[in-house]
């Protein structure tokens, strides 16, 4: 992977006194819009939202899996799946978006486009929701969408599996993109090395296909589960990222819920109070909503990223997403 | 290895119980990090591991024995380590593409329904290869780990299926072949209202009543605290003639190297 740098190899020829030598260093190889983390030096990528990346510990590593947990009416989730895929856009990432309910183009059409900081005087555009031309079309993996799909890809992935077929279908639809374009190491040296960034919304929702979210005693109550599972498996192997939202409000079963969080890496949960008794509470005038973190993975390592205070709350000025600890706004949380 | 807790059980590489079966198990907390303390533990101690790992990947696993001073890497070339790629293997077997004889072990994935015979076979298969090293080492009794066992849960595999498959390693490893076994069980919180038929709470009643030393861990019940993550329960169960039946919590601290255990109240946050 690192070709090492020939060290200074004419160091003794310059009549240098030592016999000191440069260590010779390794040229790593870095792929766009990632950095190591401080604490395991694990690779990470920013999720869009820079005060979530704080508060999961410096952002997303690549292999894992963030759940998010939908607030009730799934418009911030949704904010937040889409500050995904624009980070996705900016660092020049791949995207691979699934989703039952919106078409994937028009969520693409609808990606916020980045904050400019010029110290030149220009206006500071605060990310208004226009539609976002990405410089490099190529650079946008097909947004999938099952009912799209031609009908042998269907017939082929019926029997005998414990997934329904739409879950079938997206899973095997990720790991063909996976293999074909090479996240998992199976390039040629030629190809330049790129995240992959995996969108999947509500999944579990009535529009895959799935019961979990209507039944107490769901058909399928293992269809979801093990998706995920088999979804964390392709990310381990890969350099890719996922996004998961799922309607938890929906799900009954709290059990379910459980396994499905432990089943993630990294796991939070958004409650807004819009429609709620808090909306008009003083205590959370200045919010749109509370976020848990449910879980924090760990990686490589025993010891987790440790939160200061577990009492955060989001709130959403002029399309800017902002998360901060619900008793010390001011400090950093 | 965490010495703190080897001095808590009263073992050491050096002098531990054979045909021991340990349940780790956790709620509401995250207790792989006693986990990883056998797996550093049996391969210090010279046994044969075999591990199945399946909810994380070989390189995480190897990456924190690292740490603890145990290179899995090479433990697994020398032959004293099994190891099964669980989570990385099962997209394959999934997807229907892998059906050759290797993935048996994993076909619990393809078809929850018709139990994990696979995998004990798996097991018993390594396990009683004993001596067929290339140095003819032979090495000491063979421990099985299992990190995690409530998974299967999520991917359908019943209750019973799964107990009957700790029953018949249990008869094999530790009546047998005098080896030990140490599984982690994750559990699901306390529902009164709900009866939970099929879940991970029933599975870890079953093995509580088969083990002979459980370590249940768990958040702190006054709330969440930095310093301390959280408590642990060490219940002697048990053992041949004598019945024990001892129990003591202990407050733990997990950091980089290790784990630090304290009595309860003693924590250096608190003195």
């Amino acid at each position: 992977m690192a070709a090492p740098v020939s060290g200074m190899a004419g160091s003794t020829s310059t009549g240098n006194a030592t016999s000191f030598q440069k260590k010779p260093r390794r040229k790593l190889v870095s792929i766009p819009g990632t950095r190591p983390s401080v604490q395991n030096g694990q690779l990470l990528v920013s999720s869009g939202v820079s005060s979530l990346d704080y508060v999961i510990g410096g952002g997303l590593a690549v292999g894992t899996l963030l759940l998010v947990e939908e607030d009730r009416y799934d418009s911030y989730s949704h904010m937040l799946l889409r500050y995904f895929l624009a980070e996705g856009v900016v660092c020049g990432h791949e995207l691979f978006l699934a989703s039952a309910r919106d078409h994937p183009d028009e969520i693409v059409q609808e990606l916020p486009s980045p904050i400019v900081d010029d110290v030149a005087g220009m206006k500071i555009s605060e990310g208004q929701s226009q539609p976002s031309d990405p410089e490099n079309p190529d650079t946008m993996k097909i947004a999938w969408r099952y009912q799209n799909q031609p009908r042998y890809i269907l017939f082929l992935s019926c029997s005998f599996s414990p997934l329904p077929v739409p879950y079938h279908a997206l899973l095997k639809s990720i790991q063909t993109v996976i293999r074909k374009e090479g996240f998992d190491g199976s390039t040629p040296q030629s190809k330049v090395r790129n995240v992959l960034r995996l969108g999947l919304h509500s999944l579990g929702s009535v529009l895959w296909g799935d019961d979990v979210c209507c039944k107490d005693n769901p058909a399928h109550c293992h269809a979801l589960t093990t998706f995920l599972y088999a979804l964390r498996g392709l990310l381990r192997t890969s350099l890719s990222v996922a996004m998961v939202t799922v309607p938890s409000h929906l799900i009954q079963n709290r059990a379910v819920m459980g396994r499905i969080i432990r089943l993630s890496d990294t796991a939070i949960a958004l409650e807004s109070f819009r429609g709620s008794e808090k909306e008009t509470n003083p205590l959370y005038k200045d919010y749109h909503g509370l976020l848990h973190v449910r879980q924090l993975p760990r990686l490589n390592c025993l010891s987790c990223e440790v939160p200061d205070t577990k009492d955060l709350a989001f709130k959403l000025k002029r399309k800017q997403f902002t998360i901060e600890s619900r008793w010390f706004p001011s400090m950093a949380v | 290895m965490f010495p703190e807790l080897n001095s808590i059980l009263n073992s050491t590489p050096d002098s531990f119980k054979s045909s021991d079966f340990i349940l780790v198990s956790d709620r509401r907390a995250d207790a792989s990090f006693l986990i990883h303390h056998y797996l550093s533990f049996y391969l210090r101690a010279g046994c044969k591991v075999c591990f199945l790992g399946l909810v994380q990947s070989f390189s995480h696993y190897s990456a924190v024995s690292q740490r603890l001073g145990v290179s899995l890497a090479q433990a697994r070339e020398k032959g004293q380590l099994v190891f099964l790629e669980g989570l990385k293997d099962s997209v394959g077997v999934l997807l229907q593409e892998d059906t050759s004889q290797e993935t048996q072990p994993l076909s619990y994935v393809r078809s929850p329904g018709a139990g994990l015979e696979g995998l004990f076979r798996f097991v018993e298969c390594s396990m009683r290869q004993s001596g067929d090293g290339d140095a003819g080492e032979s090495w000491g009794p063979p421990v099985l780990l299992i990190d995690d066992l409530s998974v299967l849960l999520s991917l359908g595999v019943s209750v019973g299926a799964i107990l009957d498959f700790t029953l018949y390693c249990q008869a094999t490893m530790c009546s047998e072949l005098q080896g030990n076994m140490v599984i982690l069980v994750r559990c699901e919180e306390e529902d009164a209202d709900d009866v939970d038929e099929e879940g991970s709470n029933l599975l870890q009643r079953g093995l509580v009543h088969q083990c002979n030393l459980a370590l249940h861990v768990e958040g702190l019940p006054t709330g969440y605290c930095r310093d301390i993550h959280g408590q642990m329960e060490v219940w002697w169960r048990q053992r041949g003639e004598n019945i024990y039946n001892q129990r003591k919590i202990f407050h733990f601290k997990v950091h980089d190297k290790g784990a630090s255990f304290f009595a309860r109240g003693t924590s250096s946050a608190v003195l």
